[in-house]
């Protein structure tokens, strides 16, 4: 059972890893154009890195 | 919550008054943002042509094109106007429609979506991470690490609660100071005592916590929150801001100059000038000037109308050819165009609260919650002889077990399954309650100019002249801007006529245009002007020295419109025509699409009034409207639909918005709007039947929060599967 001590932190830290990593996308504006993303990556234009989100455009 | 970033506002004080922010955006902003509802995108061909294009175009920063919402964001330097960006989209072969960028509440609605979506992931983040040691405790942890499982999940839901419970709370508080019970009273009760029950029995070591089962219902009803508001946003954010705010401008002419003042600063007696192509802003008479007048929006007439001294003009009239001036005889408050308004606002006012399947559903669930499970307290409490904690215990079972987790999301599942298959076909729905009230449809009434036909003329007879006298009268035409010219020169160049050279061309104002050709002197325009017979049908003549020819116009049919009235009326509706225009071509049109019950030469007043004598025969109706003459009709009809070429005050009072041109999506709503209204019914009756079936058990002490997790989670997968079967 001493195996748990070392099971529980590491399984509410990786938890909390993803959780931090739904945050930072969130505020990113990940979520504001699923469909839009989705076809972007079609787009040779983004092949390097995404088309950067005007600040104005974010919440 | 400090972890969302607020966009700052333009100005400051401007949050405290949005009304200004959104009068003065436009003007004062050294750099405008301009939001455009483009309804056909639909591919990465289109993100990049359009991005592509929009780049390349003088004073734009950037643009983003954001495909979910079918909407182009533009970031450009002032001077752009949208409608620039509109008429690059148009020449791209994107129709467009302007949005009011009232940012301010964007970014308000924005982010409480993101506010929301985040507690949705904190919840479901501390769901799955207690779910992980319950199942340990589910599968026979004993003694001291059961207790310390127990103790872990709860260090993880009491902060999960405290933050993401709070919309709950927040309308608990709020409808228990107003004396009224709905249901996140039972729901936030719920959730308290049984965080409160569950800490108790952790510290005693008990046998059961029900942590998982509150973070559960938290997620799950967050989920059902969220998808109502996205319905709800979507909608908010592209069809209330269609409006093309027109801030009501006069030109005044005083002791010979002209000034741009407000329309609420004229008085009686002022001349204004109103010039072609503009919006007539008050109710007057003509003083100088011959031109026509487009009434179509305020009557339904699709055939201009000729304006001399002494015509009298009516506020909402455009002005087609020539200059007029026009002595104020009422202005604001008095005008014909504010009886409307005032026509509308006492529709909307007489019009009942709708009451949606979900609020009854809500109001007859609420009060069983609590008193279940305060019945199981106080009978457990009888039978144990007064064993306070297996009594609690017990009564909070039943409480998490009766918690509507699915009765949550029966409703926003349907109504975003549905609301996005309609969105992708064109038709935007502004009212979260407008689907509920389009199933119970069995009357529709169309709205002729502008509705069922585009209200905008196209030749009929071109084949009837002479190769010689279309290229005459592409010539002429092509020097005015009356609409029935502008149609036959547009007709006439898709046809591939050459325009023929016409010297000292001129436009009269009020008759037509007239020129030289070959040393003849040629003329189109009115009939008697031209030196023709005038006709019945709406036509443009043409005079070649003293040779005198007519071209005939009829107006066009709005795509999809035969189709949306056969449709409907497969479906068992009843279809009416009611509009403002003359017998003859109401009738003509009636008989073309097969429609049996019409009504011509209606004033806004009697559109209103049939509605209302078919809402007292019974029926209930949907009203298809675009003018200023239907804005009473809209708002009186049980519920209403415009296209996004109406003007903003029918968009205004209708409940959806039809964006694609194509007049079809109609009928597939009302159609589609029967089956969400079933799904919607077979989804509260599940979430009833799992109660029938699990409240015993919880009542009868059998209970556990393997059951109560089992149960929620069941319940709300099959209710939301059942909405994705909409076809």
């Amino acid at each position: 059972m001493e195996v748990l001590a070392l099971l529980i932190p590491a399984s509410l830290f990786l938890g909390l890893l993803g959780l931090g990593a739904f945050l930072w996308s969130l505020r990113k504006g990940q979520y504001d154009d699923p469909e839009g993303d989705s076809q972007r990556i079609l787009d040779p234009r983004y092949d390097d890195k995404p088309k950067p989100v005007e600040k104005d455009q974010r919440g | 919550m400090s972890s969302v970033t607020i966009r700052p506002s333009a100005c400051p004080a401007c949050d405290a008054a949005p009304a200004a922010e959104a009068l003065a955006g436009r003007a004062a902003a050294p750099d405008a943002r301009i939001l455009v509802s483009v309804p056909a995108v639909h591919c990465a061909g289109c993100i990049s042509t359009i991005e592509r294009d929009l780049a390349k175009m003088e004073g734009v920063n950037s643009a983003r094109l954001n495909l979910t919402l079918k909407r182009l964001s533009v970031d450009a330097k002032a001077g752009i106007a949208a409608s620039d960006v509109i008429a690059r989209l148009d020449r791209l072969g994107y129709e467009a429609h302007e949005l009011d960028a009232g940012t301010l509440s964007m970014t308000e609605t924005e982010r409480q979506g993101r506010e929301l979506l985040m507690m949705v992931g904190v919840s479901g983040f501390a769901m799955m991470n207690i779910m992980l040691l319950s199942v340990a405790v589910w599968s026979g942890a004993e003694g001291a690490t059961r207790d310390l499982f127990h103790l872990i999940s709860g260090l993880i839901a009491v902060p999960t609660v405290a933050f993401a419970g709070r919309p709950f709370f927040r309308n608990a508080w709020k409808a228990l100071r107003a004396g009224r019970m709905d249901m996140d009273g039972p729901i936030s009760f719920a959730i308290l005592l049984t965080v409160f029950i569950s800490t108790y029995e952790t510290l005693q070591s008990g046998e059961h916590a029900y942590f998982e089962a509150v973070v559960m219902l938290i997620f799950f009803l967050l989920v059902g929150r969220y998808l109502e508001f996205r319905a709800r946003a979507v909608a908010r954010s592209a069809a209330q801001e269609l409006a093309a705010l027109e801030v009501p401008r006069a030109t005044r002419l005083a002791e010979g100059a002209e000034s741009v003042v407000s329309v609420a600063d004229l008085a009686v007696g002022d001349i204004v000038l109103v010039r072609p192509g503009g919006r007539v802003p008050v109710d007057g008479v003509v003083t100088a000037g011959q031109s026509e007048l487009d009434r179509a929006l305020l009557t339904g007439e699709t055939l201009p109308v000729f304006a001399g001294t002494g015509t009298l003009v009516s506020a909402g009239e455009v002005n087609l050819t020539g200059p007029l001036q026009v002595r104020v005889t009422a202005a604001g408050k008095d005008s014909s165009l504010h009886r409307m308004a005032d026509l509308v606002a006492n529709a909307e006012s007489a019009k009942m609260r709708y009451t949606t399947i979900a609020e009854r559903a809500a109001a007859a669930y609420a009060p069983t919650i609590p008193i279940l499970s305060l019945g199981a307290f106080f009978v457990w409490f009888w039978i144990s002889g007064g064993d306070l904690r297996l009594s609690l215990n017990i009564a909070v079972a039943s409480l998490i077990i009766t918690c509507p987790c699915a009765l949550g999301l029966a409703v926003p599942a349907v109504v975003t399954a549905s609301s996005g298959k309609l969105f992708r076909k064109g038709l935007l729905i502004k009212d979260g309650t407008a689907l509920e009230r389009l199933a119970e449809v069995d009357t529709v009434v169309f709205d002729k100019t502008g509705t069922l036909t585009m209200g905008t003329p196209a030749p009929t007879n071109l084949d009837e002249h002479r190769a010689e006298d279309l290229r005459v009268a592409l010539g002429l035409a092509e020097g005015s801007g009356h609409p029935l010219a502008q149609a036959l020169a547009r007709a006439l160049r898709d046809r591939g006529i050459r325009p023929a050279n016409i010297m000292q061309l001129a436009e009269v104002p009020g008759y037509g245009v007239e020129g030289q050709w070959q040393g003849q002197r040629v003329r189109l325009g009115r009939a008697d002007w031209v030196g023709a017979e005038a006709g019945v049908v709406t036509a443009a003549h043409l005079s070649v020295g003293d040779e005198t020819s007519c071209f005939s116009f009829a107006d066009q049919l709005r795509p999809g419109a035969e189709q949306v009235v056969r449709g409907l009326q497969a479906q068992g509706k009843e279809v009416w025509l009611i509009s403002g225009d003359v017998p003859a071509v109401v009738r003509e049109l009636a008989q073309r699409l097969g429609i049996a019950h019409w009504q011509a030469g209606a004033l806004p007043e009697d559109k209103a009034a049939k509605i209302d004598a078919l809402h007292a025969e019974g029926h209930k109706v949907l009203m298809v409207g675009d003018g200023l003459n239907d804005t009473a009709a809209l708002s009186t009809a049980h519920v209403s639909i415009s296209p996004a070429s109406a003007l903003d005050a029918a968009r205004a009072a209708s409940d959806m918005v039809l964006l694609s041109r194509d007049l079809s999506p109609v009928a597939d709503a009302v159609r589609l709007s029967k089956t969400a209204m079933k799904r919607i019914r077979e989804n509260l009756w599940q979430s009833g039947i799992y109660n029938i079936i699990f409240v015993p058990i919880a009542l009868f002490g059998f209970a556990t929060p393997l059951w109560a997790a089992f149960v929620m989670s069941v319940s709300s997968i099959t209710v939301t599967l059942n909405a994705l079967r909409l076809k």
